[in-house]
C-alpha cells in the first residue's frame, strides 16, 4: 500500500479518556447547578449557549451499561465533538454540520417502534420497553462511511437479533426493512435540499440481521443518542457502509422480497443493497481502498480500508459464494 | 482613476484573494480545520476557485452595463491568476492527500472517475490562460488571437461546474447556486450585446 496508516493503533494510544471524563464531570456540575436551583431559569440551557458540548447532550441521559465481548479494541475513539458535528442525516440538511444545528426538532418522546409484516407477534414497542428488553452493552465499532471517511464510536445497545427473536418472524420473512422517522412538517424545509423520496428506508437480509454484530443502538459515549446521531433508536452495522445503519427508526418490517433502500433508489450504480465495506470495489466516483479518519490532522488522516471494515471473521460467512463485485 | 486609488484597491483585492488561504493556513496551524481537514481543504480551495472564475466572468458584463466601471478590467488578470492559484492548490490536495503522490493511483482516478476527468479538464484549460497572462504574451500573440484563446475560460467554467455536480451525491442540489450565477453570467453576454446593438441602431436612425 502506497498510502495510509495500518488500521490498528496500539492500545497505548487508546481513548482520549481524560477529555471524556472532564466532559462528563462538567455535565455533572451543570446538572448539580440546575438541581440546586442556583439558576432558576435552567443552568443547562444557559450554559449550552457557551458550551457546545453541553448543548450536544442537553437532552440526553446517562445509560447503565455492561461490557461486551463484541467490542472492537485497539482503536482510538473519535471525539464526542466530532461524532456529533460530522453527520450525514439528510432529513436535517445535507452539510455535515447541519444535523447538529437542526436535529433538535426531532420529537423523540414519546417514541414507539412498530413491528410489521411476516411475524408471529406484530408488536409495537415504546422506547422504554426497548431499552429494558436486554442489558445495554458498550460496544466500540469502527464506522466506515461510503464517502471514504471513518470514525470509531463507543455505541450502546444490544444485538438486533434479540429484538427479532421477540417478534418471532415467520419462515417466509427473508428480509428486514427499517423505516426512519419522517414528518414533512418537522424536517420538510431541510429534507428538500435533495430529491429523495422520504422516509428513509434501509434493509438487511434476514441472516445479516441475525448476526450478533448487527446492533440495535440507543446511545453513545455513556449517554442516550444525540438526535443527530439517530435518537432515540437506530441500527449500527459496522461491516457495512454507514448509510445502511438507519437512524431514528419508527418501523421494522419483515418482508419476503428485498425491500427498496433509499440510496439505492437514488443511484443504483453507486449504492448497492449489500454495501459491505469492500476496498476492492471502488465507488464510481472515488476509490474505496483508503479512508480518512475523522478528527486527525490532514497529514495523518489517510489509512487503509479493511475488507468488511475489519469484521470479516464475524461476517464473511454470510457472503460465501457470492460475487461481491456484482452484489456490491 | 487615480494611481493611488488603484493601488489601494489592488492591495485590498490581493488581501481578499489571500484570505481563504490564510484561513486554511491558520486552521492547519491551530489544528482547527474541522472534523475532516482533508475535505475542508479540498472544498475551500475548490469553492474559492469557482468564485474567482465567476468574478472574472462578471467583469465584462458589469463594464457593459455601467461604462463608469470600465476600470474593473484592471483587476481581471489578478482575479484570473488567483483562480489559477487556488485551482493549483485544489489539484495539490488531490495529488497529495487523496493519491499520496502515486502516479498509478492518479491515472486510475482520471480514467475511472468522470468528476475527476471534468475537474482535470477544467484545470488543464486554465494552464495556457495563466501562461499567456503577461503583457508580453498579449503583445506577442496579438489581441485578437489572445482573446480567442482566452475564450477557453468559458469551457473551464462549464467543466468546473460539471465537476461540482458530478462530485456531490446524486440528488444533492447544493451546486445550484453557483450554476445559477454562471448561467446568468453566460446569458448576460448575448443579452447585453443585443441591447447595445439596438441602441447603436437607434442612434444611427
Amino acid at each position: 500500500m502506497l498510502i495510509g496508516k495500518p488500521p490498528d493503533i496500539p492500545s497505548s494510544e487508546f481513548t482520549p479518556k481524560r477529555a471524556y471524563e472532564a466532559f462528563i464531570n462538567r455535565r455533572r456540575f451543570l446538572r448539580g447547578a440546575a438541581a440546586t436551583g442556583a439558576v432558576a431559569l435552567g443552568a443547562d440551557r444557559i450554559a449550552s449557549v457557551f458550551d457546545p458540548h453541553a448543548r450536544v447532550l442537553a437532552d440526553t441521559t446517562k445509560l447503565q451499561t455492561v461490557s461486551s465481548p463484541l467490542t472492537t479494541t485497539g482503536e482510538q475513539l473519535t471525539s464526542l465533538e466530532d461524532i456529533t458535528h460530522y453527520n450525514n442525516y439528510y432529513e436535517f440538511g445535507v452539510n455535515k454540520g447541519d444535523p447538529a444545528k437542526n436535529a433538535h426538532a426531532l420529537p423523540t418522546l414519546p417514541w414507539s417502534v412498530k413491528i410489521e409484516g411476516k411475524v408471529a407477534k406484530p408488536l409495537t414497542f415504546d422506547i422504554d420497553s426497548l431499552l429494558k428488553l436486554r442489558p445495554l452493552e458498550d460496544r466500540v465499532y469502527r464506522h466506515r462511511c461510503v464517502e471514504a471517511w471513518s470514525l470509531v464510536v463507543p455505541w450502546i445497545g444490544y444485538s438486533l437479533s434479540e429484538l427479532i427473536k421477540e417478534c418471532q418472524p415467520l419462515s417466509s420473512a427473508k428480509f428486514v426493512q427499517f423505516l426512519s422517522y419522517y414528518n414533512r412538517g418537522v424536517e420538510g424545509a431541510w429534507a428538500y435540499q435533495t430529491d429523495i423520496a422520504w422516509p428513509y428506508s434501509e434493509g438487511l437480509r434476514m441472516d445479516e440481521a441475525m448476526n450478533p454484530l448487527a446492533m440495535l443502538t440507543f446511545g453513545l459515549y455513556g449517554q442516550t443518542l444525540p438526535n443527530q446521531d439517530g435518537a432515540p433508536v437506530r441500527v449500527v452495522l459496522p461491516w457495512k457502509y454507514g448509510f445502511k445503519s438507519a437512524k431514528s427508526i419508527v418501523k421494522i418490517r419483515f418482508v419476503e422480497k428485498m425491500p427498496h433502500t433509499t440510496w439505492n433508489d437514488e443511484a443504483p450504480n453507486e449504492y448497492g443493497f449489500y454495501s459491505n465495506v469492500n476496498p476492492n470495489v471502488d465507488h464510481p466516483r472515488w476509490s474505496q481502498k483508503t479512508e480518512r479518519r475523522i478528527g486527525l490532522p490532514f497529514y495523518e488522516q489517510r489509512r487503509t480500508t479493511l475488507m468488511f471494515n475489519g469484521y470479516g471473521d464475524q461476517v464473511a460467512y454470510l457472503y460465501k459464494g457470492m460475487d461481491l463485485r456484482k452484489n456490491f | 482613476m487615480h494611481r493611488r486609488t488603484l493601488l489601494t484597491l489592488k492591495t485590498l483585492t490581493w488581501l481578499a484573494c489571500l484570505t481563504p488561504l490564510l484561513w486554511l493556513l491558520w486552521g492547519a496551524f491551530t489544528n482547527d480545520l474541522g472534523p475532516d481537514p482533508t475535505h475542508t481543504i479540498t472544498f475551500a480551495t475548490g469553492r474559492t476557485t469557482l468564485r474567482l472564475i465567476m468574478l472574472t466572468l462578471a467583469i465584462t458584463p458589469l463594464r457593459r452595463l455601467w461604462p463608469k466601471l470600465s476600470w474593473l478590467i484592471k483587476f481581471r488578470r489578478l482575479l484570473g491568476l488567483f483562480a489559477f492559484f487556488y485551482a493549483s492548490l485544489h489539484m495539490l490536495t488531490w495529488v497529495a492527500l487523496y493519491n499520496g503522490f502515486s502516479p498509478a493511483s492518479m491515472a486510475a482516478d482520471i480514467v475511472k472517475r468522470r468528476f475527476v476527468t471534468a475537474g482535470m479538464t477544467a484545470y488543464l484549460l486554465l494552464v495556457p490562460l495563466a501562461a499567456t497572462s503577461t503583457n508580453w504574451a498579449i503583445r506577442k500573440m496579438g489581441g485578437k488571437r489572445w482573446n480567442r484563446l482566452h475564450k477557453l475560460i468559458y469551457v473551464t467554467a462549464v467543466c468546473a461546474i460539471i465537476h461540482y455536480w458530478w462530485g456531490v451525491k446524486p440528488g444533492v442540489l447544493t451546486p445550484i447556486g453557483m450554476t445559477a450565477i454562471l448561467t446568468l453570467l453566460f446569458l448576460a453576454r448575448p443579452a447585453l450585446a443585443w441591447k447595445q446593438k439596438r441602441k447603436a441602431r437607434a442612434v444611427t436612425v
